[in-house]
């Protein structure tokens, strides 16, 4: 619970107004926002558990389980969906094994796909985590994740 | 950090005097473009450059200066050479060292990295069709400056209008001034700014706030992107003119988390701007107070609509509410709060610097000023185009965009987002504004243009919107939450070639439906991208209907790749198959195994022979 005393001691008097700044905060220290945390972090601020449970659950940014270790992000945005965008997310569901929100077994991979990345000159682009590869095919694919393994 | 302290007009300009000044002492600047041209190697170009001029003794008089988006994205990593204005593309580290000789040294172009119209070279920028037939006012400083830099955007004006605003006029003639200038929202809705201003003015209180909208959740959109990255301080400074005719003193930007470097550079402005006292505790020597806090979004399509936005940043699951009363009124904690688009507040400064007259020159009758369109999809120059209010189709996507990519025929082009329509080949000459756009099936939107061709499949795309509208829909209002499914139900139903005319008939019932009944703008737009496809491309829909059939060649269920007899046995799809569908010896006729193929339609595109049929 260190990171969290870290977090919640930069926000003295935190109330719910702060309930997402402190979610994001908490997500990038532990990659996750870890059940515990969430009840320690509502009993010192006082925002009702079934608050969070409900900010954390609408909002797609913010994950309850565990990541894997990269993060395959795939454009569906509409630049990409006419460029070829569904065969790149299907290409890379067929390569690691698992459905866009998924993580692979081995934890490796999480695989999402986001509404828009804001570079529709790249159509069809995907990010691996803060890295951007466009102008993809099908066939690319395969070779840009096993740069990650 | 700077440690100047603004305490006057005077003082700022004579910064900005200064500022010119000591910019005279480099004879030539090479701009590279370090937002979005990042993703294609931009770093390493910046890097070598730096490197070569510091071997070489060339950094007293050359500035190598890491800005925001130049414009031209089509031709990633991009770069701009002053005082020529030469535009090079495509610039890879291998390239520096013959820049450095031709045209640093010797001031000629290096013709192989300039943009080719006719098949001859086009080095300066403004004679390149994709630059010269814009008309660039808001997005003037961006790729011209280091966004990161208040110095930069201060030698160029920043800040003039803002603290001449504040010292000199009263908050009334604010309002009234951008009522004068005709200022409509860029957000997408188009409401008159000044006007939605006086209402928040006119609210009792003196708890009040400004919230800007950087949510920028359309896909395919990204004008906001590129101010707040490559302009942010413009972006700031029309805020604080706002606040200081509603009269807030606290501001919010809201930007979405999907932007990480938009998030790193407003940081940056605002502390920046603080340090010299053009944000917070008595901006400009005057006794305006005016701060900003940034939020970041959280995945949350819906969050760009006000009200969402605001229970968002009251930490709420972002779900928007009735209105009456409007934020105007009763907004964040219940104060009267006015929330503006990032292009809306980009364009302020302009009319205060200018004044409403000369703003109000350019444009058409009702829609005044320049629109800021993200040009993508299947067109040559893709990028960001500024052109004024009233200007066609065919001058966007023909004489600025280069036209269709392999210059095959426009089909249609996707205006306003998943609240947008498509808007067929036969509106090519139409002057697009904010209401002649509403005739023709479509909106405005905030600026995304996705081009299509006859490899788009109308239908498609509309399945494509409902798609993302479902997934975003908050699921609080009934027609939106269950509406959108059922629409989408009926949709997924033509595309796999199950649907009858009589879906379709219930698909166009329930998208009125759906457009009068939802709650916000979220499911009140949503049915537009169906009802403008079926109003301009209902042949589409009649042939999946009833003939089962996809003429562009996407709906996967309607497809059936078989090889021919004319093939020829070259093997090219074979190669080309992702998943080893295709077998067949050399110079043999090839064949598909229906059971693997994934209809990906790479042998099809591959294959000169047209022994390929679908």
């Amino acid at each position: 619970m260190e990171s969290l005393d870290g977090i919640l001691d930069n926000k003295p008097n935190a109330g719910a107004n702060d309930l997402i700044p402190i979610l994001q905060q908490i997500q990038t220290e532990y990659g996750y926002l870890p059940k515990p945390v969430l009840m320690e972090m509502s009993k010192r601020t006082g925002i009702a558990a079934s608050q969070i449970y409900g900010v954390a659950t609408f909002y797609e940014q913010f994950h309850l389980e565990p990541r894997g270790r990269h993060t395959v992000r795939c454009c569906r945005g509409t630049a990409c969906h006419v460029r070829g965008g569904p065969d790149i997310a299907e290409a890379i569901s067929r390569a690691l094994g698992v459905e866009p929100g998924d993580t692979t077994e081995d934890m490796h991979f999480t695989f999402e796909t986001v509404a828009c990345l804001g570079t529709c000159f790249l159509a069809p682009v995907i990010m691996v985590n803060n890295d951007y590869y466009g102008h993809l095919t099908a066939g690319k694919v395969p070779e840009i994740l096993e740069r990650y393994t | 950090m700077s440690d100047k302290q603004i305490k006057s007009i005077d003082d700022l300009v004579a910064w900005q005097e200064a500022l010119k000044k000591s910019a005279g002492k480099y004879r030539a600047r090479v701009l590279i473009c370090m937002t979005g041209c990042r993703a294609l190697g931009a770093q390493d170009v910046a890097a070598r450059f730096k490197e070569r001029l510091g071997e070489l003794n060339m950094t007293d008089d050359i500035a190598v200066v890491e800005t925001g988006c130049i414009g031209m994205c089509a031709i990633a990593p991009v770069m701009l050479i002053e005082p020529w204005d030469y535009l090079y593309g495509h610039v890879t580290p291998d390239d520096v060292d013959e820049i450095i000789d031709q045209t640093l040294k010797n001031s000629k172009p290096v013709k192989r990295l300039t943009v080719k119209q006719d098949g001859a070279p086009v080095p300066v920028k403004s004679n390149i069709n994709f630059y010269g037939k814009q008309k660039q006012l808001v997005l003037a400083n961006c790729g011209r400056i280091d966004p990161r830099r208040i110095e930069d955007a201060i030698e160029r004006g920043t800040y003039v209008a803002a603290v001449t605003a504040i010292t000199e006029k009263t908050p009334d003639e604010v309002v009234e001034e951008t009522i004068a200038s005709g200022l409509r929202g860029r957000g997408g809705a188009g409401f008159p700014t000044g006007v939605k201003w006086k209402f928040a003015r006119q609210s009792p209180g003196d708890e009040k706030y400004l919230i800007c909208n950087a949510d920028e959740g359309d896909p395919g959109a990204f004008m906001d992107r590129a101010l707040l990255e490559g302009d942010p301080h413009r972006v700031l400074e029309g805020m604080i003119i706002a606040a200081y005719a509603i009269g807030a003193t606290k501001g919010f930007i809201y930007v979405r988390a999907e932007y990480p470097i938009a998030v790193e550079h407003i940081n940056i402005a605002l502390d920046q701007a603080r340090a010299c006292r053009l944000l917070g505790e008595g901006i400009g020597g005057s006794d305006f107070n005016f701060d900003i806090e940034i939020r970041m979004g959280a995945g949350a399509f819906v969050c760009g609509e006000e009200t969402a936005l605001i229970a968002s940043i009251e930490g709420s699951r972002g779900m928007p509410r009735p209105r009456p009363p409007f934020p105007a009124v009763s907004g964040y904690l219940g104060k009267p709060t006015n929330i503006n688009n990032v292009e809306t507040f980009a364009n302020v400064p302009l009319i205060l610097k200018n004044g409403a007259k000369a703003y109000s020159r350019i444009g058409t009758a009702k829609s005044k000023g320049t629109k800021i369109f993200a040009l993508a999809g299947k067109v040559k120059n893709t990028g960001l185009v500024e052109v004024p209010m009233g200007t066609t189709l065919r001058r966007i996507v023909y004489d600025i965009g280069g036209g269709i990519l392999d210059d095959k025929p426009f089909k249609a082009a996707q205006l306003g987002g998943p609240s947008g329509g498509c808007i067929p080949a036969e509106y090519l000459d139409y002057e697009i504004d904010y209401d002649s756009v509403q005739q023709i099936g479509a909106i405005m939107g905030s600026g995304g243009l996705i081009v299509m061709d006859e490899d788009t499949c109308m239908v498609d795309i509309a399945r494509y919107f409902l798609e993302f509208v479902q997934a975003e829909s908050c699921g609080k209002c009934t027609p939106c939450r269950v509406g959108t499914k059922k629409m989408l139900d009926i949709l997924e139903s033509i595309c796999a070639g199950q649907a009858t005319m009589d879906d379709l008939a219930t698909l166009q019932r329930l998208a009125e439906d759906i457009k009068k009944a939802s709650l916000c703008g979220l499911g009140q737009t949503a049915p537009n991208p169906v009802l403008s496809t079926v109003k301009n491309f209902r042949d589409e829909y009649v042939e999946h209907i009833e003939q089962r059939k996809c003429r562009a060649g996407v709906c996967k269920d309607l497809l059936g790749y078989e090889i021919l007899e004319v093939c020829v046995g070259c093997g090219a799809c074979r190669r080309v198959c992702p998943v080893d569908a295709i077998t067949g010896e050399k110079k043999e006729v090839h064949a598909i195994d229906q059971d693997k193929c994934i209809k990906c339609g790479q042998c099809f595109a591959v294959c000169k022979f047209e022994a390929i049929t679908r």
